[in-house]
């Protein structure tokens, strides 16, 4: 086990600017255990006063090594380990793993199968906004936001329970569909949720939106122009609200976002106050598409035929040798797609969200790695933080939405 | 119910020190926040309203560990963040306890590779180990319950 | 490949020496580390891929020449293209040039491949790890170092790893 580092002053010596070294500026940790940072990030903020003049992140302390784990798996039982990434999107990790496979191998998904998984990662991108109106409401005091928006959430975990049986990480999207169908009591489900969620969004908008101390605290608050996001390479809704209409499931649109009429919901402004507001739209533009995906379900299978990679129902393993044969060598040695490198990107809450897989031509994959949106929207915050006050930088930390099991993978 | 009974005509109440002194503890018992990863996400699920932990006395989080008595580890540790973890629990005041949420806290859970700490029992003495990847609310309730229980049992003689 | 991403590469095909492989409508580009700076800086301003999705390495050991391949996954906005850069770096001398100058947030991407693989990058204004611990030994993403698991209690080992397993005391 390491010691724990006493940073010398000589280490950071170059990030930090000269006043700090002669004593005029307080270097002040940020440790990994602090109330208001969104899991366990490090900042070492140099102050003057109480003004930020530099944040810098340091990152790593939940370093889990899953690209290296990945690779010592096979393809079906890695996928277990995606859902633990981003921990707010596991659906849509999922998403993201499953849609690089079948590129890799080229594998069809029936129509049943990815209407159900649009409907099931709009619902998790809306739980996953929800806890983000909740903990960064939170950090600005208004603790009753956080109670609502956990209470629609609990609705959202209850629908993830009846198709897969976990409330979090379901695992519930596999190459080529999904794990089984759906049971009966799900449409009545989403179609209450459709049917009341419209209004809770109403109450915490009439809770936030116009009330003058969230917006003194918000408006004008780290500002980020068009440039600078993209040279730093962010993406969603950080990117949304500087201007930009860039949304992957509108121009690359997959598991067929094309048939869904929604809007991108963007803002020119770029500050804490603009990534709200485009938040907040887009959980309404998610229960659009949620609505109407619910309303043009069709029948059918939700799992691919193609027996090489997909196992085969268990009742014809009990009439047929080939089913018989390929459940085997499935379970034990795992389907072998071609050698190849793909990179597969969806939009998750975050950003975009990417995969690129490489195999070699083995049951495991060669490498796996993981484009998080998080790792590139965390390094325009010490360009948010400069020269605003420690309780900005708060109000800041919870609007660019990191999730730290995300950068640190 | 209770205190009536226990008062009769006296109006005085005879107990063990010990039992009032456990009686005091978990009924105001107050978790420090330490969530780590996925189990957080649970542990504060469990205490919003639909889950509510302020009902066993958990009203507050304390994020300072000066001020708190349970340490529930939510989360996987890495071998970057244990001797963090080591120095917040050193910093907590006696008498405190400590809950391994999730199979990442218990024994290392999905993750069995270098940069994952196999199980904090290996940073700090754990009291009570909850299983679940993550575990319900429910079951984070039912594991401090079992503490409570734990702590209600505990004697003087043998702490000293 | 689409008809746009098309006559991208064959620009480039022009002007630099390199070999494009086409997987599943994706263009695989591979570059040679002198010419990388010039490509990369030719296709943000010329050809407009504004933003850098991702900076990574993969590790082909026991092959030792070229032992990695770094890759730059490039991101075109105004286009809606996608382009991917593969620079092949020898087991002996694994450095590169730096693209901070280019590109911005390479510099956290860089560290990451430096902290995990070993490769150096000539320039970068703060190369030092990012994920592990600083003062960790090894670079864990390369094939020859180990996963580091520990061996799972069953009944009948219970007892030898118990012993072994290095218990916190008070």
């Amino acid at each position: 086990m390491t010691q724990i580092q006493e940073m010398t002053l000589d280490e950071i010596r170059h990030l930090v600017s000269e006043n700090a070294i002669q004593g005029e500026t307080v270097v002040l940790n940020m440790g990994p255990q602090h109330p208001s940072t969104h899991g366990v990030l490090r900042l070492i903020v140099e102050l003057d006063g109480e003004v930020i003049v530099n944040a810098i992140p340091d990152i790593g302390f939940l370093h889990t090594g899953v690209e290296k784990n990945m690779e010592a798996k096979t393809y079906q039982k890695a996928e277990v380990m995606t859902d633990r990434l981003d921990y707010l999107n596991t659906m849509g990790n999922n998403l993201a793993y499953v849609m690089a496979i079948e590129k890799l191998i080229d594998l069809d998904v029936p129509p049943r199968a990815q209407a159900i998984r649009v409907i099931l990662t709009e619902l998790q991108r809306i739980a996953s906004h929800l806890v983000w109106i909740g903990t960064s409401a939170l950090d600005l005091a208004a603790m009753s936001v956080f109670l609502y928006a956990f209470r629609e959430r609990e609705m959202i975990l209850d629908i993830f329970e009846m198709c897969s049986g976990q409330r979090m990480m379901t695992t519930y999207f596999r190459p080529g569909g999904l794990w089984r169908d759906v049971p009966v009591e799900f449409e009545d489900a989403v179609r209450n949720f459709v049917r009341i969620f419209p209004r809770r969004v109403d109450e915490y908008e009439a809770l936030l939106t116009k009330n003058p101390l969230f917006l003194d605290r918000t408006v004008g608050i780290g500002k980020l122009t068009r440039e600078q996001a993209l040279q730093y390479g962010v993406t969603g809704p950080t990117l949304r609200a500087s201007g930009v209409a860039w949304d992957l499931r509108k121009v690359s649109p997959y598991m067929g976002y094309e048939q869904y009429d929604f809007n991108i919901p963007t803002h020119t402004a770029g500050d804490v106050y603009a990534r709200y507001l485009v938040r907040v739209q887009e959980m309404r533009e998610s229960l659009k598409i949620v609505q109407q995906a619910l309303a043009k379900l069709p029948y059918g299978p939700v799992r691919s035929n193609n027996r090489k990679y997909v196992p085969p129902p268990r009742s014809e393993i009990g009439v047929s040798m080939e089913a018989l044969i390929h459940h085997f060598k499935l379970w034990t040695e795992g389907f072998t797609p071609p050698k190849g490198a793909v990179y597969s990107a969806v939009e998750s809450p975050r950003g975009e969200l990417g995969v690129y897989l490489e195999s070699d031509g083995s049951p495991k994959p060669y490498r796996v790695h993981w484009r998080t949106p998080s790792f590139d929207n965390l390094q325009v915050l010490p360009i948010l933080a400069k020269g605003h006050l420690i309780a900005d930088l708060v109000a800041i930390i919870g609007s660019i939405d990191i999730v730290l099991g995300d950068i640190d993978r | 119910m209770g205190i009536e009974q226990k008062l009769g005509n006296m109006g005085v109440v005879t107990t063990t020190l010990e039992q009032a002194v456990n009686w005091a503890r978990t009924n105001a018992m107050w978790p420090m926040l330490f969530g780590l990863a996925c189990c957080a996400i649970e542990m504060m699920a469990a205490q919003a309203s639909h889950y509510d932990m302020s009902r066993f006395g958990m009203e507050l989080m304390r994020a300072s560990p000066r001020q708190s008595d349970l340490m529930i580890v939510a989360g996987r540790v890495t071998r970057k963040m244990a001797p963090v973890l080591r120095r917040l629990y050193d910093q907590m005041p006696e008498p405190k306890w400590v809950i391994a949420m999730g199979d990442c806290a218990s024994c290392g859970g999905v993750f069995n590779n270098y940069a994952i700490v196999q199980g904090v029992d290996e940073v700090v003495p754990v009291d009570v180990y909850i299983a679940g990847c993550p575990p319900r609310p429910e079951a984070l309730i039912h594991g401090i319950i079992t503490l409570h229980e734990k702590v209600r049992g505990e004697k003087f003689i043998s702490k000293a | 490949m689409e008809a746009k991403l098309q006559s991208v590469v064959q620009r480039l095909q022009e002007r630099f020496p390199l070999q494009v492989e086409e997987f599943r409508g994706e263009a695989h580009v591979f570059v040679q580390a002198e010419h990388l700076l010039h490509l990369l800086e030719f296709l943000k301003t010329q050809e407009g891929f504004e933003m850098l999705s991702t900076v990574t390495a993969v590790d082909y050991w026991p092959q030792q020449q070229p032992r990695f391949h770094v890759i730059y996954q490039l991101l075109s906005l105004q286009h809606n293209l996608r382009l991917q850069v593969r620079v092949p770096v020898n087991a002996t001398e694994p450095v590169l040039p730096t693209i901070t100058s280019i590109y911005a947030n390479a510099s956290w991407r860089e560290r990451e491949v430096w902290d995990m693989f070993g490769i150096r990058f000539q320039g970068h204004p703060d190369l030092r790890r990012i994920l592990m611990p600083q003062d960790w030994q090894g670079h864990p993403l390369r094939k020859d170092y180990p996963l580091g698991y520990e061996e799972p209690q069953f009944t009948f080992n219970f007892e030898e790893i118990n012993q072994r397993k290095p218990y916190a005391k008070e």
